[in-house]
């Protein structure tokens, strides 16, 4: 009898914590998953529109991305306050569309150039001068093909 | 001593596990954007160095939509809110009671757009998309009027067949400079 006593203090045991990062890692890859890298700090602020008539891009290798906003905070000293493009990782004039331009084709198969988009993220509070130097110099350099960033939202009835 | 021995179970303390992992979750959290990939497809004209050939244009035929620096809207030479821009369009394109001073046919409608330096693009695009707007639903229409079916059930060639019935032709003239930032 005395080999079969029961042990003492006897607690119910306490939440295992074992699962615990497998959790964490599921919404981890989840994130990997559908998200991608910011590559590129983003120096203007964009805040696209809201639009119902929208077309999604397909192949992200035949989109290039124009951003074209305010400075942020940190940039506003070198920048101003007026509405700047940003090419890349700097600020750009329209001047330097071509060869943005160029630098993407290249980096495409001959045969699917034809279906280069560029994609512009604008923010709503840009004014449309720059807007209107921007489509112009794409049209010169044979870019027809445009997508506006926004954000979807019903239809007006 | 000899309690090791009876100790059956894996003792690996799982606590730091969940550190690391809520690490690497706050490191993609703050280093990536979900990308925003949706937005209004345009096809803009040719560039071509001299102006563009100048076309008898019958003005029934002419929907011009200018927008001032103060993002009003200035419609056929009357007011109008945004909200009633799309069907303004439609019934000019369509013009289902055979006015004079409306668009012969879907097919010589043309859609003038003239903004100013100093519209905010917000404006723009919310007018870009109301017009766009406008022609999907005719185009809607249409496939179930010709087709019986959804326009997205329809195959290339019916949905070119569609379009052509009636093209959307928007063009954009030199913006004025009335408003321009300064």
């Amino acid at each position: 009898m005395s080999k079969f006593k029961k042990k003492q203090g006897n607690v119910t045991p306490g939440i295992s914590t074992a699962s615990l990062p497998d959790i964490v890692f599921m919404l981890l890859f989840f994130f990997m998953v559908v998200t991608k890298m910011r590559d590129t700090e983003l120096m203007v602020k964009v805040n696209t529109p809201q639009a119902s008539e929208l077309t999604k891009l397909e192949k992200k290798t035949l989109v290039n991305f124009i951003f074209v906003g305010r400075p942020t905070d940190k940039f506003k000293s070198k920048a101003g306050t007026k509405p700047r493009i940003q090419l890349g990782d700097k600020f750009a004039t329209t001047d330097d569309i071509p060869l943005f331009l160029e630098k993407h084709k290249v980096s495409v198969a001959e045969s699917q150039r034809q279906s280069i988009i560029s994609s512009l993220k604008v923010d709503v509070d840009v004014t449309m001068g720059i807007i209107g130097d921007l489509k112009t110099s794409l049209r010169k350099a044979g870019q027809l093909k445009v997508n506006y960033s926004a954000k979807k939202r019903e239809r007006t009835k | 001593m000899s309690k090791n021995k009876h100790r059956m179970r894996n003792e690996i303390n799982a606590g730091s596990m969940a550190d690391i992992a809520f690490l690497l979750l706050i490191f993609f959290l703050v280093t990536t954007t979900i990308a925003e990939d949706k937005g209004v497809l345009v096809k803009l004209p040719q560039w071509s160095e001299e102006p563009p050939p100048e076309m008898k244009l019958n003005s029934r035929n002419v929907y011009s939509v200018l927008v001032n620096a103060q993002n009003q809207l200035l419609i056929r030479g009357e007011q109008m809110r945004i909200e009633d821009l799309k069907n303004n369009t439609k019934i000019f394109i369509a013009n289902p009671d055979k006015r004079s001073d409306m668009s012969e046919n879907p097919q010589k409608a043309i859609i003038s757009i003239k903004n100013d330096r100093g519209t905010k693009y917000k404006t723009y695009l919310e007018v870009y998309n109301e017009l766009k707007a406008a022609y999907n639903e005719l185009w809607e229409e249409a496939a179930m009027a010709k087709f019986g079916k959804n326009i997205t059930e329809l195959t290339n060639a019916q949905q070119k067949e569609i379009k052509d019935g009636i093209p959307l032709v928007i063009s954009e003239a030199e913006p004025t400079k009335f408003g321009e930032e300064k």
